[in-house]
């Protein structure tokens, strides 16, 4: 059994990173120490993760009370089945993603790599504060900080491009939680008395008509990291970062950290049984769904490959939007499953992204066309994301995809399953069609075949892990059902 | 606290000998005054700057003890010279001035350390025991104002803070500070005379000029024209030295031009105390009720408090000199506090009043760093004439002096009001404030505001993180610990108060239930 207390395991959840942010700070210049130690950093953090998991799988309650900032604020932890799902997929990739930075930054000769790794793992401790708060204004906090942290990021490169989509990500993001958030949580506490996250909800019986209406809306549009069309600009505007950072913040942490605040937010600010009574949600469900279609359009114009994956994360995010919306036990299975299933599928199609940004030095779909002869290995990996991402078998996106379409029927929205099925033949005419072309297409001109020339080592290793991850996702997805099945709808 | 409290134990016997501790009162004024004079009498620079620093850090230990008094046997009535209130000078403290007074001489003793090297690059060598003097002439007349219970007498120590406040003022390198003092003495000339005038007013009516005395007789007289002349002249006297907007202009200049250290000084305590004296007028002297039939004071007050939050932020955002950018800043911070004290309930007055230490420590960051990194580039042989400093001269800053940068990063994020730092407080307090009126459109505005902060301080740490260091700030090297030490209190307190109120949350709101009769 555990001999550590759980709640010495929660704040040592926040620390570890923290303290790794601190200590790869104080290495700087010795490289191969500073990235010995984000690694062993991420290491123990999955430890750490791991161990609390086991207390959450067996019906413990881990908890920090923390102390009370003013009256009715508290900065306060406990940790519930969906804010470890979110842990443990966030510390689990943060591993393979270092293993891959390592590759990428070094092969890239990326200046000012030691910021680069401070800020990731201050970016991951933050997460992990989101994934663990007790209350709105403790994720709040470490949603700000989550921006903040991961602004240096996005504007790694500090040319014109880099300032310009800097700007639009932090005016964006800081915008929408200030203007849109915060006074939604305000309100919450205003009208509920408490920004504790609650089973069966807070506002029940304390605000009625249509003002909850307004008040789900300002929540859904004013998390602005799930990018709900039309808030979805900064997630493109954020691609001009280093491929790593598109790979775990982009596509993982901070994406994940929107639709997770939002379905927290139904689950334990709203309740699903009285969002489903006074039918606040309906108008969300179709704002969502449509924003699962728009997103794929778009997706299908872009010829830049991380602009094409933006904007197919932007749709992948609105499925579990639009599953946390339809407010019934089944659809937020689907939503809970799939932040963790599009987190390894995704993952794993930015790491072949920048795998063939840093061997062929190639950024547009168009000119990837007979790549796949001398990168077999990223374009296979490139293959099995692309299925997951869609919801083929072999691969863990089945699953989600699933449980979001029986949803759908259960909440009887054939449009929204219909909606479902349609994105998803999208994805596969501007997704899959890129290692089939890859494979089978005409060798670009000129280049002969010159034989195999892929990505260093180490960014191999990682998307290799990722993508077999996927896979063993399909095959044994048991431990995450019954880890998103320990969360108390009512 | 109604206005007959206020005058209970007035009459208090104060023939015999008073202890040391019953002389705390006097001494929280004597002390400066006469650590002034002793340093007029000093020629070198540093040995003021040592007795400074003594007669500072003795102030807060002080004001510690007065507020620890009220705390465990409520107010405080100090007979000036033993000669009893009404007819003597009263000084009074209560939960609300305890509170200016620590706020006060702590902001100037965490801050005088990063006084020596600063004053001593801006200022020739024989005249900085005369800025030393000026300074803690200033901090006697700011903390006078907060501890006198008396109409007459807070207007000599207004005078005395605000002459002091001129001089230094002029003394900065720039030539163009001359100006800017100019402007500020007419313009503060102007806002004193309005305020004695109101003085004259209420002595009239009510024969006395002990705030208490005046309170108690106002509410038995009843309304009356010359009543509601001498609330108006109160009001904008007061509220040019507060620099509410559109009354704010003397501000920018004035800030802009004064010595760092001066600057920031000023942008932490001077305002506030003004903001104090006018809350004082406004909720112990004048009752409520007696305000908001005749005049709408307080709908008024949130016009241009509104106004400013956004106007002055929106300037802001045009600056290009680092000072007068964040002197907008304070003007909408202004508005800001002045929102807090015209909502007029328990959340938003607490909002406002939290707001005064929180922005006190925050402005103080901000200005500190600016004045380390205008030290740092002034020691630069090519910019040694430079006297002011541009958006742009910071570029690089991020790499040559990233402590510098990073408290002014921690200042910045507490004036957008960024959830952990202490300026999230205030906006929490004020928007509850705004919704316990039902005025939904005032959180909006305040978050609106916020979001402009973002914008005017984005460009400054933007220029400094990104631009590579121009010529000049390549050569400069890190500033001198003693300012370090200065700006790492200040950076600490704002992720401090931002996590743990019990120094200024707690002591806004049993001063805001004061102040509103809501009882401890």
């Amino acid at each position: 059994m555990n001999t550590i207390a759980p709640a010495i395991l929660i704040i040592a959840a926040l620390v570890v990173p923290a303290a790794g942010a601190l200590a790869i700070a104080l290495v700087g210049r010795r490289a191969n120490l500073r990235e010995a130690v984000t690694l062993v950093t991420a290491a123990v953090l999955l430890g750490v993760v791991g161990r609390l998991a086991s207390v959450i799988f067996a019906g413990g309650n881990a908890r920090v009370d923390g102390f009370e900032v003013v009256s009715g604020l508290t900065f306060a932890f406990e940790v519930e089945p969906l804010g470890m799902l979110f842990a443990l997929v966030a510390s689990t990739l943060w591993i393979a993603n270092s293993i891959y930075s390592i590759g990428y930054m070094r092969a890239n000769d990326e200046p000012r790599q030691t910021l680069f790794y401070v800020c990731f793992a201050i970016a991951i401790a933050s997460t992990i504060g989101i994934a663990f708060a007790k209350n709105l204004f403790t994720l709040f906090l470490f949603y700000e900080a989550l921006t903040l942290s991961t602004y240096p990021l996005v504007t790694h490169k500090r040319d014109a491009a880099a300032k310009s989509g800097g700007r639009t990500y932090l005016l964006m993001l800081l915008g929408t939680s200030m203007l849109i958030f915060l006074p939604a949580i305000i309100a919450t506490g205003y009208f509920a008395g408490t920004l504790d996250f609650t089973v069966g909800g807070i506002l029940k019986g304390r605000l009625e008509g249509p003002a909850v209406v307004v008040l789900l809306g300002l929540f859904a549009f004013g998390i602005g990291k799930a990018a709900l069309m039309p808030l979805h600009r900064w997630l493109p505007a954020a691609m001009v970062a280093p491929t790593p950072v598109s790979a775990l913040l982009h596509a993982v942490a901070v994406v994940k950290a929107g639709v997770f605040t939002i379905t927290k937010v139904v689950i334990y600010i709203f309740g699903i049984d009285y969002l489903s009574a006074t039918g606040a949600s309906t108008w969300l469900v179709y704002v969502a769904g449509a924003g699962v279609i728009l997103a794929s359009l778009i997706a299908m114009t872009k010829d830049n490959l991380k602009a094409r994956l933006a904007y197919s994360t932007v749709s992948q995010l609105a499925y579990i939007v639009t599953g946390a919306m339809l407010a019934n036990g089944t659809a937020l299975v689907g939503s809970s499953m799939h932040i963790a299933m599009h987190a390894f599928g995704k993952i794993t199609l930015f790491f072949c992204a920048g795998a063939i940004y840093t061997a062929a030095h190639k950024t547009e779909v168009s000119e990837l066309t007979g790549l796949g002869r001398a990168m077999p290995i990223t374009f296979a990996a490139f293959f099995v994301g692309a299925l997951s991402v869609i919801g083929l078998p072999p691969m863990g996106g089945l699953w989600s995809k699933w449980y979001l379409a029986l949803g759908a029927l259960e909440a009887d929205q054939l449009v929204i399953l219909a909606a479902l099925m349609v994105s998803s033949l999208l994805n596969i005419a501007y997704l899959l069609v890129i290692p089939v072309k890859a494979f089978f297409g005409p060798a670009p001109d000129g280049a002969s075949a010159a034989g195999m020339k892929e990505a260093p080592l180490a960014c191999l290793i990682a998307l290799i892990a990722t993508a077999t991850g996927c896979v063993v996702l399909f095959f044994y997805p048991g431990p995450l059902f019954s880890l998103v099945g320990l969360i108390q709808f009512r | 606290m109604s206005a007959g409290e206020l005058a209970v134990g007035t009459a208090a016997a104060v023939a015999h000998t008073r202890t040391l501790s019953e002389q705390l009162p006097a001494l929280q004024v004597v002390i400066p005054l006469l650590g002034a004079v002793l340093c007029a009498l000093v020629r070198k620079g540093t040995l003021a700057w040592a007795l400074a620093l003594a007669v500072t850090w003795v102030m807060p230990v002080i004001a510690l003890a007065l507020l620890w008094r009220v705390q465990a046997s409520g107010p405080i009535s100090y007979a000036m010279g033993g000669w009893a209130p009404p007819w003597g000078i009263e000084y009074r403290i209560d939960a609300l001035s305890a509170f200016v007074l620590l706020l006060v001489s702590g902001v100037a003793a965490a801050m005088l350390p990063f006084a020596r090297k600063s004053i001593a690059s801006e200022i020739d060598g024989d005249k900085q025991s005369w800025f030393y003097t000026m300074f803690l002439l200033c901090l006697t007349g700011l903390l006078g104002i907060t501890i006198t219970g008396d109409a007459f007498n807070a207007f000599v120590f207004l005078e005395i803070s605000s002459l002091s406040t001129y001089v230094m003022i002029a003394l900065g390198s720039d030539r163009r500070a001359l100006l800017a003092a100019y402007q500020y003495l007419i313009m503060g000339t102007i806002g004193a005379t309005l305020y004695v005038i109101g003085i004259g007013f209420l002595y009239t009516l009510t024969g006395t000029l002990n705030l208490a005395d005046i309170a108690t007789r106002l509410a038995t007289l009843g309304f009356s024209p010359p009543m509601l002349t001498a609330l108006s002249f109160l009001i904008i006297g007061i509220s040019l030295k507060l620099a509410l907007f559109p009354l704010h202009v003397w501000l920018p200049g004035a800030y802009a031009y004064a010595p760092s250290f001066a600057t920031a000084f000023l942008a932490a305590t001077a305002t506030k105390v003004a903001v104090y004296l006018l809350v004082r007028f406004l909720y112990s002297v004048f009752s409520l009720t007696t305000l908001s039939e005749p005049l709408p004071v307080f709908d008024l007050l949130l016009a241009l408090s509104i106004a400013g939050m956004l106007g002055a932020s929106i300037v802001a955002v045009f600056q290009d000199d680092v000072k007068r950018l964040l002197a907008y800043s304070s003007v909408a911070q202004i508005g800001y506090i002045m929102l807090g004290v015209s909502l007029a309930n328990g959340p938003g007055l607490t909002g406002g009043l939290v707001h005064l230490a929180n922005h006190a420590v925050t402005k103080a960051a901000l200005f500190l760093a600016v004045g380390a990194a205008y030290y740092r580039l002034r020691t630069v042989q090519e910019m040694a004439s430079m006297t002011s400093l541009k958006i742009t001269d910071l570029a690089g800053l991020g790499r040559q002096m990233p402590w510098t940068l990073a408290v002014f990063t921690l200042g910045g994020l507490s004036i957008i009001g960024v959830p952990g730092t202490a300026g999230f407080i205030s906006k929490w307090y004020l928007a509850l404030g705004a919704l316990e009126k039902g005025w939904w459109w005032v959180v909006v505005v305040i978050m609106a505001s916020s979001l402009i902060a973002v914008v005017y301080i984005g460009r400054v740490i933007e220029i400094a993180w990104f631009r590579e260091p121009a010529g000049p700030l390549r050569e400069a090297g890190r500033p001198h610990p003693s300012m370090i030490f200065s700006m790492a209190l200040f950076g600490f307190a704002i992720v401090f108060f931002g996590l743990d109120t019990s120094w200024t949350a707690k002591l806004a709101v049993s001063a805001a239930n004061m102040l509103l009769g809501l009882g401890q």
